[in-house]
């Protein structure tokens, strides 16, 4: 993992120190609210429905078991015992008392973390594949550079005040585990013929009022340019982006309007002029990073396959939980287990303090005290030896933390909508809840396969809806919720948006609405085809006749 | 019967607040005032913002309720949400605490 050197930790602890007067001075009357308010939020300090949110970075959704415990530690001193991860691979408390507030920033700068970039136009929280440096299908562990942009976002003086929100996803895998074709930036590592590192650039990717799926601009650029590229697109962004209009203000609304072509000359013509300029990293720096990311030295597996084998026949549990939520590792005798965080009728994404507290012990035994958070609200440990993945999964038990569900249908992804989110319309989390409970059967989750389930309580869309296989939006209708239902969406490498398939449902007729969908798939489905597939082979229509038929 | 109420957000905690009489910020929406006319709302809102600059809440402002069996009810279900609490926590909605232990003050 990445640690902090001087100017990182003078960096954050400067922070706490500014923010502490600046909350004194507004306790005091120095400031007002409208002069206090983008200074709590460059500190990711919102006012939400029933108090202030706190949502902390989490750069690239690496965690070390040290700094895991101490957001149990937050939950449990300052807020009401819980925390909830998101979309964006963060955690937010639901309850800080603004006059708390500076004393959890300097207990998050104590473990070398901070709220930086969770909030404002500026480049915000880079985030990555949660798999990064173990994954089978990764040509470099994309953290790499994600802690470079970190590095070079970070107070960036030109880019603080962008014309809107910018997010950048970084991968270095085949599969696109970071939804990278639907961020502002989204970077895929690859190999050129010669061998040699670059990224595929992908720029004008988005969800929320206008979803679109982001063009790539460039193929291949030569890894040593990436920060003077960065540079380029954000320049010509931040330069002709409308500042005039926030819902026509995000680079995708650019790139569209412009013209795909035209603006990737745009960004070409601004590149030629700065690379060769500093801006890009000297070798000895990012080498100077990417030794923090050397894969640790796994020793050699011994019997950990045959143990692993023999536990994995004598518990038909435990094997139902290493068949959905345990990924190959690439290391032989080694194993990525991922960590449901929807438990049955559970709250998407929500871990307790004692929670926090188990995981971060079983990483500290098993994990190289590593965990990852992943964009679809759940955990990882990266490095579990096989052998150990039994007694790991008795310590999830004991927790509620090992339902085998990943990529389920009860793994639904759910922003926090009405229920804590001042800018919702609807609720999210109950809607989760009850299609968790519908389903709750593991048989038949598992008879339906994968299906991704996202669910956003406004068009903002946190909950990810457009990208979901059944994507679920709510939205105030003369003020009762509804929800539309999307269908064909999906965040990874086959990146498409779906399609509204009729009407909305009353709140209590979604569940109902969401099951007639799964039986009109199992009526079509050929063998061992995904829920997406079949909607891509067979088209809306058995969906819709199916729902909409009848009426 | 219907009328108006103010809600707004206490300063320093952030914590969901009504005006109440005598001035008083109550977590407790049975314990609002209540506007039956629009120049009494007025009047609730002009002393709502006293308070907003006295840096004792954030953001005011009049919501529509109605009474039903004699307890205060916002209309609009996000009102009601966060009158009670998140309706997935029901162990930390304002129903479950008792009025005047918890919390209960300016």
């Amino acid at each position: 993992m990445y640690l902090y050197d001087e100017i990182d930790q003078s960096l954050v602890d400067e922070r706490v120190v500014q923010f502490r007067d600046q909350v004194r001075r507004r306790m005091s009357g120095e400031l007002s609210e409208d002069e206090f308010k983008p200074l709590r939020l460059m500190n990711g300090v919102y006012l939400q429905l029933h108090a202030y949110m706190l949502r902390v970075a989490i750069p690239y959704g690496t965690l070390s078991s040290e700094q895991l415990r101490k957001l149990a530690w937050i939950a449990r001193k300052y807020d009401r015992g819980y925390g909830h991860f998101t979309t964006r691979q963060n955690l937010q408390f639901n309850w800080p008392a603004l006059e708390n507030l500076p004393d959890i920033l300097a207990e998050l700068a104590s473990v070398q973390m901070h709220a930086l970039q969770t909030s404002g136009n500026c480049i915000r929280n880079v985030t990555a594949d949660q798999y990064a440096g173990v994954a089978a299908d990764e040509v470099v562990d994309p953290r790499i550079h994600a802690e470079i942009i970190r590095q070079w976002s970070t107070l960036h003086p030109e880019f603080s005040f962008l014309p809107r929100k910018f997010k950048i996803a970084v991968t270095g895998a085949s599969a696109d585990r970071a939804a990278v074709k639907v961020h502002d930036i989204g970077l895929v590592a690859k190999r050129n013929p010669a061998g040699e590192l670059g990224f595929e650039v992908i720029v004008g990717g988005g969800q929320g009022r206008t979803p679109m799926v982001g063009p790539t601009i460039r193929e291949f650029l030569p890894e040593r340019h990436l920060l003077s590229y960065l540079e380029a697109v954000l320049r010509v962004y931040n330069q002709l982006g409308r500042r005039d209009n926030m819902y026509k203000a995000r680079i995708k609304i650019q790139v569209h309007e412009t013209g795909v072509a035209a603006f990737t000359e745009m960004v070409e013509r601004e590149w030629e002029a700065i690379r060769d300029s500093a801006v890009d990293l000297p070798a000895g720096e990012r080498e100077r990073i990417a030794a923090y990311f050397i894969a640790p030295r796994y020793a050699p597996p011994g019997d950990a396959v045959a143990t692993h084998t023999r536990h994995l026949a004598e518990d038909a549990a435990f094997a139902r939980w290493v068949e959905t939520n345990v990924a190959p590792h690439r290391a032989a005798g080694y194993a990525i287990a991922n960590i449901s965080l929807k438990p049955i009728g559970g709250v998407p994404g929500d871990a307790t303090a004692e929670q926090m507290e188990a995981v971060a012990a079983l990483a500290d035994r098993f994990s190289r005290s590593e965990i990852r958070v992943t964009h679809e609200q759940n955990l990882v440990l990266p490095h579990v030896r096989q052998d150990d993945l039994y007694a790991v999964w008795q310590t999830l038990r004991a927790y509620d933390l090992h339902t085998p569900n990943l990529g389920l249908i009860s793994d639904i992804i759910a922003c926090p909508g009405l229920d804590y989110c001042a800018l919702a319309n609807a609720r999210s989390i109950p809607l989760a809840q009850q299609i968790s409970e519908r389903f709750a059967d593991l048989d038949r989750q598992h008879a339906i396969g994968e299906l991704k389930v996202k669910i956003s309580g406004c068009i903002n869309a946190c909950g990810h809806h457009h990208v979901g296989h059944i994507g679920i939006l709510g939205v105030d209708r003369k003020g009762e919720e509804y929800y539309q239902i999307t269908l064909g969406g999906s965040g990874a490498e086959d990146a498409s948006l779906g399609e509204i398939i009729g009407p909305a449902f009353a709140s209590d007729r979604v569940v109902d609405a969401i099951e007639t969908l799964v039986e009109a798939y199992l009526g079509v489905r050929t063998d061992g085809e995904r829920f997406l597939d079949t909607y891509r082979r067979v088209g809306a229509d058995p969906f819709k006749e199916a729902l909409y038929g009848a009426h | 019967m219907s009328g108006k109420v103010i809600c707004a957000n206490r300063l320093r905690d952030g914590i969901v607040v009504y005006l109440a009489a005598g001035n008083e910020w109550s977590e407790w929406i049975s314990r609002s005032e209540i506007a039956r006319d629009d120049v009494t709302a007025e009047v609730l809102l002009a002393k709502a913002r006293r308070a907003e600059a006295d840096r004792i809440v954030i953001d005011p402002y009049l919501i529509d309720v109605t009474e039903i069996d004699g307890e205060v009810c916002p209309v609009r279900y996000r009102e009601r949400i966060r009158a009670s609490g998140p309706s997935v926590r029901p162990d930390l909605s304002k129903q479950n605490r008792v009025p005047g232990v918890s919390g209960e003050g300016a």
